[in-house]
Formats: structure tokens, C-alpha cells, sequence
């Protein structure tokens, strides 16, 4: 599942504009990939509940859809008009590195250590 | 490889950015800092903290757009790609997606038939590299952030190449290029230029791209080349054995000498990209495009073109003097002190330097003879003090102990014989001695002039001077 803000969106979650809300549905199938690429575990018998709330969700968002917007540049940002600051390439971070690496659960030699992520 | 098969190439290059600090954070990014002492708060992804763009960044991007004759983006958009990877503190990598900084560029790389092709250049995109993790302890892996937020510029070509060889070409005229430009090291080993390439294969004269596989960081341009032939050869395994080509990302293991699937089937890739709100639009006026465009060094195709006019060389060896910028100098600077003969001093600087810099593995910085050095010796070639054989002798002196050029010549004896008379009182020594081999040259046997050559540059340890021993030979040989 893929929702995309600029003009690329995935066709499969944007029905034509006849068909609306009332049938933007996902599927089990989808909310296990979404649940899946957020790293989180949802039993079976949660997989309904979710397809029902991110449906309606989408049915929400989708009703923005009823707003003509031909001739009108996808905007990237809400304060779109203003710019990115720039900074000057100065190192100016200090090394804080035992204050920071108090915060880790783990750590040697430096190094932050994880659980190990290849097989 | 059978001949009815064609490789179709897209490369992906990664080049660090040479910054102080980081794409979005004031820590610095020097290598081979001491594990995660140059990652603060916004590189470890702290909750409130935001990242804040890097001008230095900005304008080596559009240095580079400059130079490959791209659009600069006048507006360009951050947007996060996001995954799970520890090395990755913040769950999504900040980088461009559908509005890049630079777009539609091209290069023209050297065949090795001398001709000329030119690459196209899709688009070349900022985003910050993430960290680096070893995978080497028991049931843990470890990570260091120093390389966390470092800034690439991610430039990405047109699958426009049709061989590997074409695809090193290409991947050293960038790496060429950017190094001109003073926008990344270049350093390979440490990582600071590295690629990902994309291969498929077609049957020839098909219109349509076979399913390609991705070759994931691939840091040497000898193992693009093997990669990308190994990559080429178990395709058309498959295809010829009647299989499909899988869309995967595949790792070069260079000391197995394969290419390996990287990721489970059912883990496609998918990144959710979507604007980054803690980063506002990028826009770039009209005059610092034009100050950018006024800082532009010359270029190496600009470079090269002006070696073969002003100096008379092949595009070859214009191409090879200007592989860096350093190389180019240099042999400018010798070319400044024997101005007479710059195809010699191109011989000497691509030959005998080269080699030797090749031999001890150094850098023209620290190369053990100078320009100056070097300017001398060949002056003494044109000048006839010494014979181009010889030069390559004093060279290796002059390399290896560090010596002038003029003080190996005096000391060693080896100034060339030009003195005709001594050079003729030895070919009638050499006539004299041997009789048969005279009688059997003036019967016809031309061969036999070689002989001749030998035994007086033998006689004169080396130092007759080749043109004049040949003059004086053929007239006293002749019947």
C-alpha cells in the first residue's frame, strides 16, 4: 500500500472520482503489509477492526478528492511560499557521546549494540 | 557469452560529498573518527530536534549539474524513505524523490575503438548516508553513527550502457569528474564513491528491457567490471534454460566471485516516500546558478580537447593525461620546461612515471621525482645529451635515490656519444672484426643491419646516438 502526497499516486488506492468513499476499502491482505512495515504484530481477530478505522480513514481523506484541482501545483510543504534556510557547512557539534550512549540499553567499546539483524 | 544476447546497464552512484559537516547537522564528518563521536542529537534522530540543510551541499550538487549540462531544479523537495535498519536511528533515510536538484544531464565516455558515446544522466539527487553496522559478534550486531547524515549526492544514469567495460567508463569518467569539480575524495576504500548497478538482458534488436537485477555497493571499478559479467553470464543461464529473471537485489562477494540474493522474496521494497515536513521546499535563485557556473574549473573533456590541440596528442592520451586534475598539471608543468617535444614528455609522464607511481603505490603529491626533475631529463633527451633508452635508466636512478637527472648523467658516464668520427672509428673496428657478417650483408642480407646496430651500441655501452650511428652505418655498409 503506497499513498502518495505528489502527482505519482498508486492507482489502486485512488478510485476514479464516480466511485468515492463509500468504497475506498483495504484489504486483510494490505493491513498485514502495512502492520508488517511498521513493525507492528496484530493478531487475527484485531485485522478487522483495523480494515474497518483505516478505511474510514481513507474514505476521510478521499473526500478530498471532490475539490477540482486542475491547473493547481501539488504543494510539498504547508508553508509552501516559504523556503529551506540554509546553514553554513561549520562543525559546530560537539562529541557527546557518553552523555548520549547513556541512553542505550547497550553498548561496547563505543559501539551501540542490537540484536543481530542478518541471518 | 553467446552473441545474441544484449546487456542492458543502469548505474547508481553514490559520491560523499567532501563537507566539514554533516547534510543536516553542525557534526563533522572527517573519516576514521574514533565510533559515534560525530553523531549528535539530529544524527541519532532525537525526538524535537530538525534538521537543517547544509549550503555547502546545495552548491556542490549544482556544481555537478553544471558540469553534465543538467537542469538545476530551481525548486526540490526532501522526502523520506522509509525503512527499518538500526544503522538508520531515525526509520527513514532523508533524500529527494520526485523533485531531485539536478535533472537530464550527459556524459560522453571513450570506447575502446576510440569512439565516443554519450551516457545519459536520469537525475542526480541529495540525501544523507546512514550508519554503519558490523554484524560480526555472537547474536548481536553493533553500529556506529559517525556516517550517519554524511551527504551523497546520488547520481543516477540512463540505462544507456551495453557492457560492462562501458559501465566502468562511465563509472570513472564520474569519479574523474567529481574530483575535478572538488565536490568528493573520490575515496573508494573508504567508501566515499561506491555504486549500485542495474542488469538486464534482451535478446538483440528487442525493444522491450529484460527484468533487471540490482548489484548493491559495489566499491571498486575491477569489481563493477566482474559483477556485472558474472551478473551477465547467470542470466543467460537462466533465460537460456528456459527460466525467468527474478527483479531482486543481488551482492557481489568478491572473494567467492558471485553475485548473491540479498533479500526474501515477499520483502519487496516499499518505501512509503512522502514529502518531508520538517524540511521546507529548496529553492535556488537564478544568480547562484550563475555564480556556480562561474566557479566551474576546466573540465575534463575540455581539458582533453585542449591537450590534443594545443599539444598535439592522440584523444588516448589527452584522456589518460587528464584522468585527474593532478595528472594534467603535472604533465603541464613538465610540458612548460621542454615545450619543443610534448608528445616525448607525454611518452615519459604516461611510461616510466606512472608505472613507477603505480609500482609504490603513491600519489602524485608525494611522487619520489618532480615535474622539475622531470622536465630536465627529457630536456636532455631533445637536447641529445642522452638517448631515450638511457633516459629510462637515469630514471630509475633519479626514482630510486633521489637524485638530478644531470648529476646521474656526469656521474654514471652515460652522456651520449654525437661525435662522429669516434662513433665511425668504432664501426670500422666493428667492420673489420667482423668480415662474413659484412660480405653477407653487402650479398643482400638487410636483416643483417640489426647486427651491426647491436655490436656498436654494444661497443659504446649504449651511448652512441641512435640517428647518427644509423647515418654512419648505412654509408659505410653500402657495397
Amino acid at each position: 500500500m503506497t499513498v502518495f502526497l505528489g502527482a505519482k499516486s498508486s492507482k489502486a488506492a485512488r478510485p476514479p472520482t464516480s466511485t468515492r468513499a463509500a468504497t475506498m476499502s483495504l484489504s486483510s491482505k494490505q493491513i498485514e503489509g502495512i502492520a508488517h512495515l511498521a513493525r507492528l504484530e496484530l493478531d487475527a481477530a484485531e485485522i478487522p477492526r483495523y480494515v474497518d478505522s483505516l478505511s474510514s480513514i481513507l474514505g476521510l481523506v478521499s473526500e478530498l478528492e471532490r475539490v477540482n484541482t486542475d491547473g493547481i501545483a501539488p504543494m510539498a510543504h504547508p508553508l509552501e511560499g516559504q523556503v529551506q534556510r540554509l546553514r553554513a557547512d561549520v562543525v559546530s557539534s560537539p562529541n557527546l557521546r557518553d552523555l548520549l550512549q547513556a541512553n542505550a540499553p547497550q553498548v561496547d567499546a563505543g559501539l551501540y549494540v542490537v540484536p543481530k539483524v542478518i541471518e | 557469452m553467446s552473441g545474441e544476447w544484449e546487456t542492458v546497464i543502469g548505474l547508481e552512484i553514490h559520491a560523499q560529498l567532501a563537507t566539514k559537516s554533516k547534510i543536516f547537522s553542525g557534526s563533522a564528518t572527517a573519516y576514521g573518527a574514533e565510533s559515534n563521536t560525530q553523531a549528535d542529537l539530529v544524527d541519532l534522530g532525537y525526538p524535537g530536534v530538525l534538521p537543517v540543510l547544509n549550503a555547502e551541499v546545495v552548491r556542490m550538487a549544482a556544481k555537478f549539474g553544471l558540469a553534465v549540462g543538467a537542469t538545476i531544479n530551481r525548486r526540490s523537495v526532501f522526502a523520506r524513505k522509509n525503512y527499518f535498519y538500526p544503522d538508520l536511528p531515525k526509520g527513514y533515510q532523508i533524500s529527494q524523490y520526485e523533485l531531485p536538484i539536478v535533472a537530464g544531464g550527459h556524459l560522453d565516455i571513450l570506447l575502446e575503438d576510440g569512439s565516443t558515446k554519450r551516457i545519459g544522466i536520469t537525475r542526480a539527487h541529495l540525501e544523507e548516508d546512514a550508519g554503519k553496522s558490523q554484524h560480526e559478534g555472537v547474536g548481536v550486531s553493533t553500529i556506529d553513527l559517525n556516517r550517519a547524515g554524511t551527504p551523497l549526492v546520488e547520481i543516477v544514469s540512463e540505462p544507456d550502457m551495453r557492457s560492462a567495460k562501458e559501465a566502468v567508463a562511465y563509472m570513472k569518467k564520474i569519479h574523474t569528474l567529481v574530483r575535478y569539480l572538488g565536490i568528493c575524495d573520490g575515496n573508494m576504500q573508504e567508501g566515499s564513491f561506491r555504486c549500485d548497478a542495474n542488469v538486464s538482458i534482451r535478446r538483440r534488436g528487442a525493444e522491450k528491457f529484460g527484468t533487471r537485477a540490482e548489484l548493491k555497493n559495489l566499491n571498486s571499478f575491477r569489481y563493477v567490471e566482474k559483477a556485472i559479467n558474472l551478473e551477465v553470464a547467470r542470466q543467460i543461464d537462466i533465460l537460456e534454460g528456459g527460466g525467468k529473471v527474478v527483479q531482486e537485489t543481488r551482492l557481489y562477494d568478491a572473494d567467492k566471485d558471485e553475485t548473491r540474493s540479498m533479500r526474501s522474496k515477499e520483502e519487496a521494497n516499499d518505501y512509503r516516500y512522502f514529502p518531508d515536513p520538517d524540511l521546507l521546499p529548496v529553492v535556488i535563485e537564478d544568480s547562484f546558478v550563475e555564480a556556480v557556473r562561474a566557479s566551474l574549473p576546466e573540465l575534463p573533456d575540455d581539458k582533453a580537447l585542449r591537450f590534443q590541440q594545443q599539444h598535439g596528442l592522440s584523444p588516448y592520451d589527452a584522456g589518460v593525461l587528464t584522468a585527474s586534475a593532478e595528472m594534467a598539471a603535472f604533465y603541464e608543468s613538465v610540458v612548460a620546461l621542454v615545450p619543443s617535444d610534448p608528445k616525448l614528455v607525454a611518452n615519459t609522464v604516461m611510461g616510466d612515471f606512472s608505472a613507477s607511481l603505480n609500482k609504490d603505490n603513491l600519489d602524485i603529491a608525494n611522487s619520489r621525482v618532480s615535474a622539475a626533475q622531470l622536465g630536465v631529463l627529457v630536456s636532455r633527451i631533445v637536447d641529445n645529451t642522452i638517448s631515450g633508452k638511457i633516459a629510462k635508466e637515469v630514471f630509475e636512478a633519479m626514482w630510486a635515490e633521489g637524485l638530478e637527472a644531470d648529476a646521474v648523467i656526469e656521474s654514471r658516464g652515460l652522456r651520449q656519444i654525437t661525435d662522429a668520427g669516434a662513433i665511425g672509428a668504432v664501426i670500422d673496428a666493428i667492420m673489420a672484426a667482423n668480415p662474413k657478417q659484412l660480405a653477407d650483408y653487402r650479398s643482400g642480407k638487410d636483416k643483417l643491419f640489426g647486427f651491426f646496430v647491436g655490436q656498436a651500441m654494444k661497443a659504446t655501452d649504449g651511448k652512441a646516438n641512435p640517428a647518427l650511428l644509423n647515418d654512419l652505418l648505412k654509408a659505410k655498409l653500402a657495397p
